[in-house]
């Protein structure tokens, strides 16, 4: 993305605003999944991994490009499997058993 | 501007959009795992972008598709593992290694571009300030996450690590680091100095994270992620990649105000939380049942006193706290409730530092089978404790002293669960020792409280047993 300091600079500034808007409405209850996903979004270096690796020539290049793709890969793919673990239990109440038994547990 | 970087840039949009469509859907337990799946959607478009974006380019070499394809399937299988694996007492741990990685890859990539301009036609100015304070920002992250996370397993003492000159070693590496990054900021494109600064940085992110305490945790794991988020939105400065930017920001944001919530509802401010030397950890001050209270009268009970008083009562709130996640009784706890509510209305009222991150009680009992519609925020349940007729407190100290809505004490103005307003209460601990504030709670000496001393665990399976028998009969 070729864009330019002033228009990035934009960009992270709104965003930070429109974050804080989303995130103040996130109740309590689900801040460890909040923590999780937002863990999960800041993977998106994995994008940045990428870049690095292709522009790679020399041996030091490589090496940086290597362990960013590997912590980078670790982040996003454990950041959301972890959030989707959490989330799933998080039911309302359950309806009685008998109208209940295709329902997989976990 | 070819068509195909037209293309990769608005799939960056459409991932960046889906990212804020998902945190807003985590408003309600209802809809977050919708958005969970959404961002990861998002996700999944902004990575395709970027291999559309590489092949394109077609300046990648084998070597660096090897290390991209090794390096990202080796970490995603191990991410997957840890993610899988961990139990949800575990989750704080698990959350801060990932938040570790996430700033250190970030710092990679900053460092990565450095290391192939240096030498060469020389850098931007932008670029630099950039990648200077990315390799600042990356590695304290990376370290102190990792501290924060071995105090959090156990690996690391969780009570703070003080010693002499250990503030002068912190100033020492600021000056050190501050140093260096003016060096390379006055366009030495220098690869030592990169590397002195990276080393200061770990070295402070050590310092930075030794000498706070366990029961700081939930403030440190929240202001970590926050700068992991803002060390991702620089190496986005770096790249001039506004999909990284923005995702930064968006965890930045998050983890700051998450931060300030749990400092507030903490009773600290996030600079004394930082300072460190405060809250002794998991095992707290705690001494025997006759330690403190010596003069007032305190009322013990037992196990079936207290089944009998929870059998007849139509209202019951229970209270779990970090002593309860300790015992990991959560399961014990999720069954009495279910036991109660055969004839009574029973919920869950959690304080927002209750457990080991924000939030963290919540998921134990979700994951122990408590509907979310019985878990209730401070502020829905603080209006329902004068209605109820028993309120047990499992395992939670300071977020229940009433000595916090009266000033000049450690407690004062700290945000409480009105336990006191409950008809009854009965409270479930190990002994009288001290919460994290290290002062007596009043409510313990109210001649409506009972006392039950046990682990949270075995005191609720006595309490679940007794009540069956009292059904029973």
């Amino acid at each position: 993305m070729t864009t330019g300091l002033m228009s990035d600079i934009y960009m992270f500034v709104l965003a930070i605003l429109v974050g804080y808007e989303v995130i103040t409405k996130v109740p309590s209850t689900l801040h460890t999944p909040l923590m999780s996903a937002s863990n999960a979004i800041h993977g998106i270096v994995i994008v940045g991994a990428f870049i690095t690796a292709s522009q790679a020539r020399t041996d030091a290049g490589y090496a940086l490009a290597f362990v960013a793709a590997f912590f980078a890969g670790m982040n996003v793919v454990g950041g959301y499997s972890l959030t989707d673990r959490m989330l799933q239990m998080f039911r309302k109440r359950p309806v009685p058993p008998a109208h209940d038994g295709t329902k997989e547990l976990s | 501007m070819n068509s195909v970087t037209i293309a990769v840039d608005l799939a960056y949009l459409v991932a960046a959009a889906g990212f804020v469509v998902a945190l807003h859907l985590m408003n309600s337990p209802a809809t977050a795992r919708k958005g969970s799946r959404l961002s990861w959607l998002g996700m999944i478009v902004a990575v395709a972008a970027a291999l559309t974006s590489i092949i394109h380019d077609a300046t990648i070499t084998t070597t660096g598709w090897i290390v991209l394809s090794v390096g990202g399937a080796g970490g995603a299988a191990v991410g997957l593992i840890m993610a899988r694996r961990v139990k949800m007492t575990d989750v704080p741990q698990v959350v801060s290694i990932f938040n570790a990685v996430g700033g250190g890859a970030a710092a990679l990539v900053a460092a990565g571009d450095f290391v192939r301009l240096a030498g060469g036609a020389g850098i931007s100015s932008r670029v630099m300030i950039a990648t200077v304070l990315d390799v600042i920002v990356g590695p304290v992250t990376f370290s102190g996450s990792l501290i924060a996370a071995g105090k959090l397993q156990g690996w690391v003492s969780s009570s703070p690590v003080v010693f002499r000159g250990a503030r002068l070693i912190t100033a020492a590496l600021t000056v050190v680091g501050v140093g260096a990054s003016c060096y390379l900021l006055a366009g030495h494109d220098s690869t030592a100095m990169l590397i002195l600064v990276v080393c200061a940085a770990l070295a402070f992110g050590v310092t930075m994270t030794m000498p706070i305490g366990g029961a700081d945790m939930p403030v440190v794991v929240a202001l970590l992620n926050s700068f992991t988020g803002i060390a991702v939105a620089i190496a986005g400065f770096v790249i001039d990649n506004g999909g990284l930017i923005i995702g930064g920001a968006l965890v930045g944001a998050s983890g700051g105000i998450l931060t300030v919530l749990m400092a507030r509802a903490m009773n600290r401010s996030v600079i004394s939380v930082m300072l460190g030397g405060f809250g002794t950890g998991d095992s707290g001050p705690a001494t025997g049942p006759a330690a403190v209270g010596a003069g007032a009268s305190i009322r013990r009970i037992s196990a079936e006193d207290a089944a009998i008083q929870l059998a007849y009562a139509s209202k019951v709130i229970i209270v779990p706290g970090y002593g309860l996640a300790a015992a990991q009784a959560q399961h014990e706890a999720a069954e009495l409730a279910a036991l109660l509510q055969e004839h009574a209305t029973v919920f869950f009222a959690i304080h927002p530092v209750a457990g080991r991150m924000p939030g963290h009680m919540n998921v134990l009992l979700a994951e122990a089978n408590v509907p979310y519609t019985d878990l209730k925020e401070m502020d829905a349940a603080n209006p329902e404790f004068p209605t109820a007729d028993v309120a047990l407190v499992v395992g939670a100290n300071d977020v229940t002293n009433p000595a916090a809505r009266r000033p000049g004490n450690p407690v004062s103005g700290m945000p409480i669960l009105n336990v006191d307003q409950a008809k009854s209460v009965i409270v479930i601990k190990r002994s009288m020792g001290h919460g994290y504030a290290g002062i007596d709670n009043e409510l313990y000496i109210d001649p409506k409280t009972g006392m039950l001393f046990s682990d949270a665990k075995a005191g609720l399976a006595e309490i679940i047993a007794s009540v069956k028998a009292l059904v029973a009969s």
